[in-house]
């Protein structure tokens, strides 16, 4: 699989010879190997990553037509959260008119995004809609009604990005609300932020999932944006060593768009054998370095930075022109789909609009997926928006994708581990998930799964592996949530017990000491009798037990503050009879509700064929004594209650 | 004399075949006696009491819905030889892992301790009923309701475990178990059904005949 | 519109564990054609007797399970387990010895233990075992091959075929011509060095590699077990590594040609069921090891028990109970032998918990 491929010249010496021939030649064939290493000065070798698979491209559909703009919609539905890490935080208001390109929402700390308004309109509302993403659950959006005028906010951007600083830039990316847009979403400015030195920048423009041609098309209309972009992503990052583009070998026009504008940059473009999932951040790194990111680290501890064309893309406009990430290429393709294709669409368009305009007959689509075959989910209802990660619609009929048959029995045929891109075992991690064996799990890395669906889509027994794997890992998560509050609460409790106790042992000090403070005042009265004074009494007491002095007269003050606390309590009851009286009514329902429920209780016992044992029905009777006692004793209160009150206001 | 003792011994050995066996098994046995012996020494486990590790796997809502005062208690009790099958905040997945961990047989849920719940619930104190009596306070075994007497209390609803022993001793009722609503964070996608039961289901439904 | 919530991937290959199956009765069928040529009807009569137990036992137990009885038969996983056990019985057996096989199997070894898929042990191989150890007798009566019948005897037409296997179709008891397999000639031989017994003895005059019919059974099946590679069924590891071993093991025992040797390297790898048991059961997925690396080990710890048996065992051939033994230890194998997975440094085993 290793074949070596030449690149293009490194900056630090200019390649003459490079300008009069093809890029394309130098790195296209294997039969051009010799000549391209005689050409170049370094030879990259591509390696090859462990399993993956081969499914149907079903990429021609869509990149017959050029990138076509869509009509406005009637609304624009933006989540604040469209990205991984905090939602951002709306800052205009309902009603508010909004212009092209203004900021609605801020990034709300570090690892956030902020929302634009992807055209000029009024905000209509402010609340939770349906967002995408396969829980099928509400978030908070904010709602655009376009006013059709598209007027855009003033913007600017650099004139010369080489004359900045990489701060601003990253504040230009920042302030553009830019997030990855090939799959996850992560704020791109903390990726170009690392705390590592980077000596390596990888631009992922493989798109190894079939359908998806939204990267594809990019690159074949705008090429030279996408350089531009490359070229400030590696000027934010000190000038990596080497600026590496992966592209797989089915894309053969973007491949030789690309390289006519790479003129005598750095930059090198990589052809690389179409395989799914080639486009996976640590396949991709594996297939273009050689080396593996460190399960549970990032690329970047290696000193590597890997961002999609499409984000790249996004920064150029950002940096150069001044324009937040507020529309991107998403491919509709399907059977279903009359106009398969690319489209530039805002983001916040509703999905429906998307497939109305595009001609998708709805009753032919059993689902809706967003994302392609392998990795997409399926879209709860067709009024969820665009966001900025949608890469693809895709609206297949029953023939092209049909739904799965019943699962089969496992035969522990071992396809799904030849297929697994992590070199895991899928078929052992099927069976410890089913068998819920949290620890065997993990023992088996499932938390090294990228989730990529290879193992599912080799699976002759049609068993669901990835469902199993996110189920699993959901309630790793949950398991392990639930021992850390399990951990506090035993915390909480020990500290509880450790108080009662302390507290008794107090009241049991208390009680000692009152016992030898009464004692004391029998000794005091009986010498008064004999004819001591008490003041020499007094003191014989301190002497006689000066240790217990000072608790008495602590628990002297004590008592009389106790004393005092009850007059103030009794006057507190004595000067709100209204309160006492609603206080009672309300003690008087609840102790009615109470006895009904009791009765209840005993008339109908829940279920019928558990015999209510004699000790429960004692118990329930009890019960309904002391509830009735409760009630008499309540209702004798409140009759009283008329006749204290007069007295009292007297008083007053 | 010492010619004589052995060769009295060995002859003893080998004339009677129950003498050697009977000799062989004591040596063997003092051998590995030693062996173990040693090995208990050398490779002690300094591990968990059982009655942590126990303790670890409840759910620690102190709810006393097992009979005892707290999980603690409980899972001395476990120890002691009680029923692992009491826990009903913990449910199914807590009576299998301390199964798993004594290495005894999973019972299922002992239904008079209460039923296993889907959702997990949090108190919350209807604050405009609550008349400040302090009995919740004291009732919750986890410090979780904060209030003085006189005063409108409150639950802090991150620690409370959902117990529920506040609600009993509330004079006015005014103490509700809310559902912990599930948020997208949280979601996750659930095992699939086993496909024999799908299929026994379907199959019932004439779904897949022939 | 309903739209279905489905978790990704949306689509998939679209081989089925039937067409799986399917591959794997269509490649038996070199093997199953020239047993037939050189045995007579025997096999046929076996695996088509064996059929009907297997499936008439499967919709049985599936009924009883109250599972869906055509859903699971159409795996045709009991298909295979039937022919691959007429394949391995003497032709021409009993009609009660299959039947009580091929029920064993069915019922003990596959559904008792949950059905496809959760089975320890190849549900053939404990079927072929259990009859080997209760028949020995039946068990080790081959029919002679077709060249060595005595002049102007053939082998038996498929009614007599018939009324050899069940007594009870004719008037007189048939008697068809039995003779020892080569492995068991080979073992019985204690005079004669090598090169003298391959000249006198009628099974090796005529099949100078392994036996005359058993070269060419065992080539028949190495050639439906290279279609299978070639169609991706299994992996090359568990099959390369038994012959591998077996091949390596024999080649380090034999001294030449003395009367004491253990055989040549063709006899073992062209004779009994060695090619049969590299091709069609050692790569049983369920009852082998797992990963690739464990499939190695697997492999060849069943071809070094092969040899050992064979050489010095009381059973002339040994395939059944070497997998049996390796089905045993195959978790064992799993343990020890999980992958290294993308982005760790070394390999462990699945007894180690997480650092």
């Amino acid at each position: 699989m290793n074949s070596s491929l030449g690149h293009k010249a490194s900056k630090q010496t200019p390649q003459t010879e490079q300008s009069d021939r093809p890029p394309g030649f130098t790195s296209n064939t294997v039969s051009n190997n010799a000549d391209a290493i005689a050409q170049t000065i370094e030879v990259r070798e591509i390696h090859d990553f462990h399993g993956g698979i081969h499914p149907p491209e079903n990429k021609r559909q869509s990149t017959t037509a050029p990138i076509r703009d869509l009509p406005l919609p009637d609304q624009l539905i933006l989540p604040l959260s469209q990205h991984i890490g905090v939602p951002a935080q709306a800052i205009v208001e309902v009603g508010e008119q909004v212009l092209k390109g203004q900021l609605i929402a801020e990034a709300f700390g570090p690892v956030s995004a902020a929302v634009h308004a992807p055209t000029s309109g009024v905000v209509t509302d402010i609340n939770e809609y349906l967002i995408p993403h396969s829980s099928g659950m509400s978030a908070p959006c904010i709602v655009i009604k376009p006013d059709g005028e598209e007027r855009w906010i003033s913007h600017s951007g650099c004139k010369d990005f080489h004359d900045e600083l990489p701060q601003t830039l990253l504040k230009h990316i920042r302030d553009a609300g830019i997030a990855g847009m090939g799959g996850a979403g992560f704020p791109s400015a903390i990726k170009l932020h690392p705390q590592q030195k980077i000596d390596t920048l990888i631009i992922n423009a493989a798109e190894c999932e079939p359908y998806i041609t939204a990267d594809d098309m990019l690159m074949r209309e705008h090429a030279e944006e996408i350089i531009t972009g490359i070229q400030i992503l590696a000027h934010i990052l000190g000038e990596p060593e080497s600026v590496l583009i992966g592209i797989e070998d089915n894309k053969s026009e973007a491949w030789d768009a690309l390289s006519a504008q790479l003129h005598n940059s750095n930059i090198e473009l990589i052809e690389i054998p179409t395989k799914y999932p080639s486009g996976g951040e640590k396949q991709l790194i594996e297939i273009l370095t050689g080396t593996q990111v460190p399960s549970g680290k990032l690329p970047a501890e290696l000193g590597i930075v890997c961002l999609n064309v499409g984000t790249a893309f996004a920064i150029k406009q950002a940096v150069c022109e001044g324009i937040p990430l507020i529309s991107r290429i998403t491919t509709v393709t399907g059977k279903a789909c009359a106009q398969a294709g690319n489209y530039r669409v805002l983001i916040g368009t509703p999905v429906s609009h998307v497939l109305s305009a595009t001609g998708v007959d709805e009753a032919q689509c059993s689902r809706l997926v967003m994302g392609g075959p392998m990795m997409g989910f399926t879209l709860p209802d067709t009024a969820v928006p665009l966001i900025k990660t949608t890469n693809c619609i895709l609206a297949p009929d029953q023939s092209e994708l049909p739904t799965n048959d019943f699962a089969q029995a496992c035969i522990r045929c071992g396809l799904c581990a030849e297929a697994c891109p992590a070199s895991l075992l899928p078929q052992q991690l099927y069976w410890y998930g089913r068998s819920q064996n949290h620890e065997r799990l993990e023992a088996h890395n499932l938390f090294d799964c990228i989730e990529c669906g290879a193992c599912s889509y080799v699976c002759p027994s049609n068993i669901p592996l990835v469902q199993y794997y996110r189920a699993s890992k959901g309630e790793i998560r949950q398991h392990e949530k639930d021992k850390i509050i399990a951990d506090r609460a035993r915390q909480r409790f020990e500290t509880h017990q450790q108080r009662i106790e302390k507290e008794a042992q107090e009241k049991i000090a208390r009680r000692e000491a009152r016992r030898a403070a009464a004692l004391a005042k029998q000794n005091a009265s009986t010498e008064k009798v004999s004819g001591s004074t008490s003041n020499s009494s007094s003191e014989n007491t301190s002497e006689s037990s000066p240790e217990n002095s000072s608790n008495n007269s602590t628990t002297d003050s004590g008592q009389s503050d106790l004393v005092k606390a009850a007059m103030a309590r009794l006057q507190n009851t004595q000067t709100s009879p209204e309160q006492q009286r609603q206080k009672l009514e309300r003690a008087l329902s609840a102790a009615q509700s109470k006895l009904q429920r009791y009765e209840k209780q005993l008339a109908n016992p829940d279920s019928t064929d558990d015999p209510r044992t004699a000790d429960q029905n004692n118990t329930l009777l009890a019960k309904i004594e002391g509830a009735r006692l409760q009630h008499q004793d309540i209702n004798a209160r409140l009759d009283a209650l008329p006749a204290q009150q007069g007295p009292s206001e007297d008083d007053v | 004399m010492p010619d004589w003792y052995e060769i009295t011994v060995i002859e003893l050995l080998t004339q009677s075949p129950l003498l050697t066996a009977l000799a062989a098994l004591v040596s063997l046995s003092a051998i590995f006696g030693a062996v173990l012996g040693y090995a208990s020494i050398k490779f002690k486990i300094e591990g968990n009491p059982l009655v942590e590790q126990v303790d670890a796997l409840l759910p620690q809502t102190q709810c006393g819905q097992c009979g005892f005062p707290g999980c603690k208690p409980y899972a001395e009790s476990i120890i002691n030889g009680d029923a692992i099958n009491k826990c009903p905040p913990g449910g199914q997945g807590t009576i299998d892992a301390i199964a798993n961990l004594l290495d005894v047989p999973a019972p299922s849920l002992d239904e008079e301790h209460g039923e296993e719940s889907e959702v997990r619930t949090v108190a919350y104190i209807r604050e405009d009923e609550c008349i400040g009596c302090t009995k919740c306070i004291v009732a919750c075994p986890v410090d979780a309701i904060l209030g003085a007497a006189k005063l409108m209390h409150t639950v802090i609803a991150d620690e409370c475990t959902g117990c529920d022993l506040c609600v009993e001793p509330c004079p006015v009722d005014c103490i509700d178990m809310l559902p912990i609503a599930s948020t997208m964070v949280d979601w996750h996608w659930q095992t699939p059904e086993p496909a024999e039961s799908l299929l026994i289901a379907s199959d019932r439904r004439g779904e897949v005949a022939a | 519109m309903a739209l279905t919530q489905v978790t990704s991937p949306h689509t998939s290959e679209g081989a089925s564990t039937s067409w799986v199956m399917q591959q794997l009765l269509l490649a038996t069928l070199p093997g199953m054609a020239a047993l037939t040529w050189y045995f007579g009807w025997g096999t046929l009569i076996n695996i088509t007797l064996a059929c009907i137990t297997a499936i008439s036992c499967e919709a049985a137990i599936l009924k009883l399970r109250k599972r869906p009885v055509m859903f699971y038969l159409r795996d045709c996983s009991a298909l295979v387990t039937a022919v691959l056990l007429g394949l391995a019985l003497p032709p021409l057996a009993p009609w009660w010895l299959v039947i009580t096989g091929t029920a064993f199997a069915m019922i003990m070894a596959k559904h008792l233990y949950g059905g496809l898929g959760y089975n320890p042990f190849n549900p053939a191989m404990v079927g072929y075992v259990v009859l080997l150890i209760s028949f020995p007798v039946a068990m080790t009566m081959w029919p002679a091959p077709r060249p060595l019948l005595p002049e102007g005897v053939d082998v038996p037409s498929l009614w007599s075929s018939l009324q050899i296997v069940f007594p009870i179709l004719a008037a007189e008891p048939i008697d068809a011509f039995t003779m020892a397999t080569p492995l068991d000639v080979f073992k019985q031989n204690t005079g004669q060095l090598v090169e003298q017994f391959y000249k006198s003895e009628a099974l090796f005059v005529q099949g100078d590699l392994a036996g005359i019919g058993w070269e060419t059974v065992n080539l028949a099946f190495l050639a439906g077990g290279i279609y299978l590679l070639a169609r991706r069924i299994f992996t090359w590891h568990a099959p390369v590594a038994m012959l591998s071993t077996l091949a390596l093991m024999t080649w380090f025992c034999f001294d030449g040609g003395s009367s004491a040797s253990k055989g040549p390297l063709s006899l073992h790898l062209l004779s009994g069921a060695t090619m049969l048991g590299a091709f069609f059961i050692v790569t049983d997925p369920v009852t082998s090891a797992v990963s690739n690396r464990g499939r190695l080990i697997y492999g060849s710890l069943i071809g070094l028990l092969v040899f050992v048996i064979r050489a010095w065992g009381n059973y002339p051939d040994a395939l059944a109970f070497a997998v049996l033994l390796m089905n045993f230890a195959a978790p064992f194998i799993d343990y020890y032998t999980v992958p290294r997975t993308y982005g760790h440094d070394r390999a462990r085993s699945a007894l180690q918990k997480k650092d």
